[in-house]
């Protein structure tokens, strides 16, 4: 053990733990909203649109992380209308990149997560809502979201989790989060363990606050 | 379409040799895994406190810690650590592990971790009187795994099992940073020479596709065949 080599990567990784947890909270934040939508086309009556977020999910639960990141990092510069369109000042930046790709992965789990939670709900309070003379747009806004996001509660917690390791593969597209920083030490130092040390320990820090945060909320949100 | 021809003019012999190495290494992974969950369920379940700490340091380490790290750790450590194995022998020559072993190591030690949760919850759930029925009955301790224990365990947990394949498929992604030609280090190449990155990438994700799509059409075959007697099967 080289106590030296922890005491030194220890800041340098603290800083680009931020770039972790930023990537993290954007791609969370834009993948619930997309969860939400594909959940919502999931328990919607029609069919075709049904069809099209089960597809939406089954491609990207049934491929790797690193392909998707690819696809949108060094796939899509080489469209030439994309290149021309107002999306590639979002679309040449490496940051982004890493954000669409997460966003659409999380959005895909956080699709199927919501969807058991929505169909799961007991019929019964939705028709006790209907029978107070509640219109359906409220029934669904003020009845059923906030029960299914109490039901998907532990599910969403391993999701993040997930997802925070998933934010690794950012190093992979040249962004210097954890991971890229701990590859880039270990490979100037040839002391992997050391720095494994120091940024699994970090990794794990964290995985255990969003633990902690989720089981809060659980409690919060309780029924009883 | 060329691109895709087999021979010297395309890579379709390169890439369907790349998709047979990422289920080589998928498997070999997987049966790294059980061994690992082999060895660690028995420690979870163990009443010694000590054994219980190990047992879940290293789901909890391994579980929370991301899969690239992991695999950096054994791709950079692993060469050297078995050369400080082998000099304690007197052995001193540099030792190269090839990237095969690496990978199919780094992703079997995850994928036993998911698969130790998994076995611990199958064998928890299985009713304490078919132990003492086994017990009753004269049966040994082998006797009793085998033909007792073991396929109820399996029927309650080939549906876990399926998601912690799923996830060691998908991992194997992973270790081309080490350099291993599986699919996505193939689609790299091919990209890189091709200028053609969107193609071969989509090829890549749909050859993903197929594999999970065809292996869950198998798990689901084989989740039939354990369910005998149960849910109308």
């Amino acid at each position: 053990m080289d106590i030296d080599l922890l005491l030194n990567s220890f800041p340098k990784l603290i800083v680009a733990s931020i770039i972790t947890l930023k990537l993290l909270s954007a791609s969370l934040v834009i993948g619930l909203f997309i969860g939400l939508f594909f959940a919502i086309l999931r328990v919607n009556n029609n069919l075709v649109l049904g069809k099209f977020a089960y597809g939406y999910s089954y491609i990207f639960r049934g491929t790797p992380l690193l392909v998707q990141i690819f696809i949108i990092y060094y796939g899509f510069g080489q469209v030439e209308f994309i290149r021309d369109s107002i999306f590639w000042v979002i679309l040449k930046e490496p940051y982004w990149c890493a954000i669409i790709a997460f966003a659409l992965n999380t959005g895909a789990y956080t699709s199927e997560i919501l969807r058991s939670a929505f169909q799961t709900i007991n019929p019964g309070l939705i028709e006790a809502g209907k029978s107070l003379g509640i219109n359906n747009k409220i029934i669904f806004y003020k009845i059923q979201i906030p029960i299914a996001i109490r039901q998907s509660l532990p599910a969403y917690g391993n999701e993040i989790i997930l997802m925070l390791k998933g934010t690794s593969l950012a190093s992979t597209v040249t962004l210097m989060d954890l991971t890229g920083v701990a590859k880039y030490i270990i490979s100037t130092t040839f002391k992997p363990i050391e720095v494994f040390v120091v940024a699994g320990s970090i990794y794990l820090f964290i995985t255990f606050i969003i633990h902690n945060l989720i089981k809060f909320f659980e409690k919060k949100y309780s029924f009883e | 379409m060329e691109l895709i021809a087999f021979g010297k003019t395309g890579w379709g012999d390169e890439l369907l040799i790349a998709t047979l190495m990422t289920l080589a290494v998928s498997v070999t992974a997987m049966i790294i895994g059980f061994i690992f969950a082999l060895i660690f369920t028995p420690l979870k379940l163990s009443k010694n406190k000590l054994l219980n700490i190990i047992a879940n340091f290293y789901t909890t380490v391994i579980r929370g810690v991301p899969e690239l790290l992991v695999i950096y750790l054994f791709f950079f450590g692993g060469s050297g650590a078995i050369m400080y194995v082998a000099s304690i022998f007197g052995y001193n020559e540099y030792i190269e592990i090839n990237a095969f072993l690496t990978g199919a190591f780094s992703i079997g030690i995850i994928s036993g971790a998911y698969s130790t949760e998994v076995f611990r919850g199958a064998l928890q759930s299985i009713d304490k009187g078919q132990f003492e029925a086994s017990n009753v009955l004269g049966f040994n301790k082998l006797i009793r795994f085998y033909k007792i224990i073991l396929p109820q365990m399996l029927r309650l947990a080939i549906p876990n099992l399926s998601n912690v394949w799923q996830i060691t498929l998908k991992d194997t992604s992973l270790i081309s940073v080490t350099g291993l030609v599986e699919i996505m280090r193939q689609s790299y190449i091919a990209a890189g020479s091709t200028r053609d990155p969107l193609f071969f990438y989509t090829l890549a994700a749909v050859l993903y596709l197929m594999l999970t799509f065809l292996s869950m059409k198998l798990i689901n075959k084989m989740e039939i065949k354990y369910s005998k007697g149960f849910n109308g099967y």
